[in-house]
C-alpha cells in the first residue's frame, strides 16, 4: 500500500511542526520560568499610575521579584487598585512601601518596592499601605511654572507658599 | 424596475448573492462530512504529506531568509537608538505574531492551494467526480473533506516552522554576523514574548488562515468550469481569492487580538 511509505515522512512533518511550536513557547516565550514560579498576591493603591500596565515588573534593587496582574479603578476611594504577584521565595516586611518608576527616560514603567523594618512579612492578599505615584509630565511641568510664576510675582520679602 | 433600469448591475448582484450561498452551502456540507472523512484517517494523512510536507522546502528557505532581512532592517532601525539587543525581540514579534501566519499562508496558498484547485478542477473536468457519483461514492466526502483536514492540520505546523525558522535565521544575522550579545538577544526575547498572547494568537491565526486558503481552493475547484481554461481561471483565482482573504482577514483577527 503505498499510504504506508509516507506515513513515516507525515509523523517526521508533524514532530518537526510539535517541536517549532515548542521551540517558540520555550525558547521566545520562555514558557519554562513563566509557569513554575509559585506567587502570592498583594494589592497596593496609588493616586495616578501613569502609564503601568498589566504585566508590567515588580522589582526591588532592580531585580524583578513579580507582575503586575491587573489594574483597575477603586470608586470609592477614587484610586488605582494594582494587584501584583510577588515571587513565593521573596518576603516583604508588612510595612514596604510601592512606587512607581520609569526605566529610562522614556520607558516602560514598573513598580518599585523598598523594603521597611516590620517584623512581620506580607502575606498573600495584604495591601501595602504606603505608596508613591508615578511622575506625570505634565504635572511637573505645571509645577514648574507655577512656582516660575509665584517666584517672579510676589515681590521680595513676601510669603512663600 | 430596479432590474430593468440596471440589468447589468442587478444580475451582478444576484450572482455574488448566488455565489456566496453555495460557497456557505459547501463549507457546511463540508463540515457535516467531517467526521466520516476523519474516520478514515489515511485519507487525510495523505493529504498531509502532499500539503504539508512538500512545502516543507519552501516555508524553510522561505522563514530563514524572511528572518535574515528582518534581522538586518531592525538592526539598522534600532542601532539609532542604542538598543540593537532588542533586535531579538523584535524579529521574534514579528514573526510569531505576524509575519509567520500570514506569509506562509500566503506561500501555502500558492504552493499547495494551487494544486488543489488544479486537481479537484480537473477531476471535475475529466468527469471523474461524476463517475465516483455513478458509483454511489460521495466525493465531498472521498476527496474534499479529507483535503481540507489536510490543509487545516499542515497549514498551522508549517506557519510555527515558519516562525522558528525565521527566528533562527534572525539569530545567525544578529549574533555571529553583526555581533551583538547572545544572551541579551534572548533574554529581551524572552521578556517581551508573551507565549499565550503572543504564540498562542499566532497559532490561532494560523489556523483560521490554514481553513481560509483550503476552504477556498477547494471550492475553486469545485465550482469552476470544467474545461482547461476554467481550471486555469480558477487557479488564479484561488491565489488572488485566498492572498485577499488572508490579508483581510489578518487585519480583523490582529484588531480583535492585539488591539489595548
Amino acid at each position: 500500500m503505498q499510504a504506508s511509505r509516507h506515513d513515516a515522512w507525515v509523523g517526521f512533518f508533524v514532530l518537526l511542526g510539535g517541536a517549532a511550536l515548542l521551540f517558540l513557547a520555550l525558547k521566545a516565550g520562555n514558557l519554562l520560568s513563566l509557569n513554575f514560579d509559585e506567587t502570592y498576591q498583594v494589592t497596593a493603591k496609588f493616586d495616578n499610575i501613569g502609564g503601568l500596565k498589566s504585566r508590567a515588573a515588580v522589582k526591588s534593587a532592580g531585580v524583578v521579584i513579580g507582575r503586575v496582574e491587573s489594574i483597575t479603578f477603586d470608586d470609592k476611594s477614587f484610586q488605582a487598585k494594582v494587584v501584583m504577584k510577588l515571587y513565593k521565595n521573596v518576603a516583604f516586611p508588612k510595612d514596604s512601601s510601592a512606587k512607581i518608576l520609569t526605566a529610562g527616560l522614556l520607558g516602560e514603567q514598573y513598580i518599585g518596592l523598598e523594603a521597611g523594618a516590620d517584623e512581620k512579612n506580607l502575606a498573600a492578599g495584604d495591601n501595602i499601605s504606603q505608596t508613591q505615584s508615578a511622575v506625570v509630565l505634565e504635572n511637573l511641568i505645571g509645577q514648574f511654572l507655577y512656582n516660575k510664576a509665584a517666584d517672579s510675582g510676589t515681590p521680595a520679602g513676601g510669603a512663600k507658599p | 424596475m430596479m432590474f430593468k433600469v440596471s440589468p447589468t448591475i442587478g444580475r451582478s448582484l444576484r450572482q455574488q448573492l448566488l455565489d456566496l450561498g453555495s460557497s456557505t452551502r459547501l463549507f457546511l456540507q463540508l463540515l457535516a462530512r467531517s467526521p466520516a472523512a476523519l474516520l478514515r484517517f489515511s485519507l487525510v494523512r495523505e493529504q498531509v504529506y502532499f500539503l504539508g510536507n512538500r512545502s516543507l522546502s519552501l516555508i524553510g528557505v522561505s522563514g530563514l531568509f524572511v528572518g535574515f532581512v528582518l534581522a538586518l532592517q531592525g538592526y539598522y532601525t534600532l542601532q539609532r537608538y542604542g538598543s540593537a539587543e532588542a533586535v531579538g525581540l523584535l524579529v521574534a514579534l514579528s514573526l510569531v505574531r505576524e509575519l509567520g501566519p500570514v506569509v506562509a499562508a500566503l506561500l501555502f496558498a500558492g504552493r499547495a492551494g494551487t494544486s488543489l484547485t488544479a486537481e479537484i478542477g480537473l477531476m471535475k473536468a475529466g468527469e471523474q467526480l461524476t463517475a465516483m457519483e455513478m458509483m454511489a461514492v460521495d466525493p465531498l466526502t472521498r476527496v474534499l473533506a479529507p483535503r481540507f483536514w489536510g490543509g487545516f492540520i499542515a497549514m498551522p505546523l508549517l506557519a510555527a516552522l515558519f516562525s522558528a525558522i525565521g527566528i533562527i535565521g534572525g539569530w545567525l544575522v544578529a549574533v555571529p554576523l553583526i555581533g551583538i550579545d547572545a544572551g541579551a538577544f534572548w533574554s529581551q526575547m524572552q521578556g517581551g514574548v508573551d507565549v499565550w498572547a503572543d504564540v498562542g494568537n499566532g497559532v490561532v491565526k494560523s489556523l483560521v488562515f490554514g481553513v481560509t486558503v483550503t476552504f477556498v481552493a477547494l471550492l475553486q475547484g469545485y465550482a469552476c468550469k470544467p474545461t482547461p481554461d476554467g481550471v486555469a481561471q480558477a487557479t488564479t483565482r484561488t491565489v488572488v481569492m485566498s492572498s485577499l482573504a488572508v490579508l483581510a482577514l489578518d487585519f480583523v483577527l490582529t484588531a480583535m487580538m492585539f488591539s489595548i
